[in-house]
């Protein structure tokens, strides 16, 4: 499986998590009128969480439009949501949204630019599910 | 035309179609949907739970909110105005102007909820306490200084964040625990309310922090971070032996200090800097992470979870119209 996406606003909570990791990794651009990377291998997404008290509006525009893309959402694997635990129930809650939007399973949440902990975990995480993933291509092509 | 003869000149008039910072109109928006009144909250639910409390626990749960009122009150009145005073942008301004009027919310929501639960006279004698209690002046002492000092607009947004991401918690610390005891879930409700409001708070302001420090040579950043760490020093210091004031009597302190830990970790992130408390000193009672944020429970993902099985997540009924399938 191929590698990370990751959205982050201009706080750069996202991108210091994606950093620490040490893990190659594409952006997805902050402004409208920038090119959208194009996507050619199977990746795992990483998304703050943006929601009105609703819930409304949790998977921030940039990445809507990115997953807007069929061929983009075709390699989507799964998702890791960014949050913070303040906003009670609506914690990460982006990663539900494209969880269930995209058909894709929740991997992880973790809060703002993460803990020590929390990049262990994605990095085991990560490693354990792309074997799982190989596994399963490998079924169906035998 | 020369303008000298005035101290104030003529603000320019604000076009919020012109942006210089998008941030600006994200965090407007979001935080006009979020406004609330406390009489959206059904307090008088609480009132039974009220009463099973011992006299002990009553007198602490108000000191505690009278704690709260006062950091509420300095944020109205002082921090946030203080913070207008030095925007970039007029946008910046009208956000703060926001901020501002919401913790005059939250500093008359702590009222709304004594005179719902609580008699006159015993709510008298915890504002005594606490104009009173050497602690919560020390604290609020040290926060006014930076506000008031007149060199540093970095140093007061430290201040802030430190205020609304750190100081809150021993204080938000108490209705968490009663919530997760099923005792006063509508102040508990309450309380969340204010709780997200500071998340953003302390969110925009640390962002408004990271931009100015881009501006300044390294020294100069050097510099503010070492105060920042100074004064969360000092500060924790002055919550620690709050905190055992406070919860010494329940056996509590040092299931609130974890929280305390980190908090103020995640107030160091919202600032951009990396945490200071180890990850061992900060493992919060999980009843306590479970009432800050219902329904989350940490096994629902994968790589907490135990299993091999995916979670897709379920269906949420918050429809935004630019998904396009
Ligand atoms: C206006 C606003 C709304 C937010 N809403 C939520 C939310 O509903 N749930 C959540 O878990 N975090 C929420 N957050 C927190 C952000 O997801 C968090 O700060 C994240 O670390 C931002 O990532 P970034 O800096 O990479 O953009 C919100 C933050 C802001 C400023
Ligand atoms: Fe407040
Ligand atoms: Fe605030």
């Amino acid at each position: 499986m191929g590698g990370l996406v990751y959205f982050s606003s201009a706080s750069g909570n996202t991108a210091r998590l994606v950093g620490r990791l040490g893990l190659p990794a594409c952006r997805i651009p902050r402004r409208a009128g920038d090119p959208v990377p194009a996507i050619t291998e199977p990746f795992v997404l990483i998304c703050p969480t943006y929601a009105d008290g609703y819930g409304r509006g949790a998977v921030p525009k940039q990445v809507i439009r990115f997953l807007n893309d069929p061929a983009t959402r075709a390699l989507l694997r799964g998702v890791i949501a960014g949050g913070n635990r303040n906003f009670g129930k609506l914690f990460a809650l982006s990663g539900d949204v494209i969880s269930a939007r995209c058909n894709v399973p929740l991997l992880y949440r973790f809060e703002l630019a993460g803990t020590g902990e929390d990049t262990t975990r994605i990095r085991a995480g990560l490693a354990r599910f792309r074997a799982e993933e190989e596994d399963k291509t490998c079924l169906t092509q035998a | 035309m020369k303008d000298t003869d005035h101290t104030r000149p003529v603000p320019r008039a604000v076009n919020w179609n012109r942006l210089e910072d998008e941030i600006d109109l994200d965090v407007w928006n979001r935080l006009t949907v979020n406004f609330w009144l406390p009489e959206k909250v059904p307090l008088s639910n609480d009132i039974p739970g009220w009463s099973q409390l011992t006299p002990g626990e009553q007198t602490l749960t108000i000191r505690v909110f009278t704690g709260l009122t006062l950091l509420d009150t300095i944020q109205n009145t002082v921090g946030a105005p203080a913070l207008m005073a030095d925007a970039i942008t007029p946008h910046e301004e009208a956000v703060l102007s926001n901020i501002a009027f919401m913790e005059a919310v939250h500093a008359r929501s702590y009222s709304s909820v004594f005179s719902t639960l609580c008699q006159t006279a015993e709510v008298d004698e915890a504002f005594r306490w606490s104009a009173e209690n050497e602690h919560l002046q020390a604290k609020s002492r040290l926060i006014l200084d930076e506000y008031d000092a007149a060199a540093s607009p970095l140093r007061r947004k430290v201040a802030s964040v430190f205020l609304e991401s750190f100081l809150f918690y021993s204080g938000f610390y108490l209705p968490m625990h009663w919530s997760s005891r099923a005792r006063l879930t509508n102040t508990a409700d309450l309380i969340r309310l204010i709780i997200r409001d500071e998340a953003i708070h302390g969110y925009y302001i640390g962002y408004k922090f990271q931009r100015g420090m881009e501006r300044l040579p390294e020294a100069g950043r050097q510099e503010i971070k070492d105060f920042a760490f100074g004064l969360l020093f000092d500060l924790y210091e002055i919550e620690a032996r709050y905190t055992e004031q406070l919860y010494d009597g329940l056996g509590l302190s040092e299931d609130v200090k974890h929280f305390l830990h980190y908090n103020a970790n995640k107030a160091l992130q919202n600032l951009g800097f990396e945490a200071l408390f180890p990850e061992e000193a900060c493992r919060v009672n999980p009843a306590i992470m479970a009432a800050l944020s219902p329904n989350s429970d940490e096994n629902h993902d994968f790589f907490s979870g135990s299993g091999s099985s995916y979670v897709i997540g379920k269906a949420v009924a918050t429809e935004d119209d630019d998904w396009d399938f």
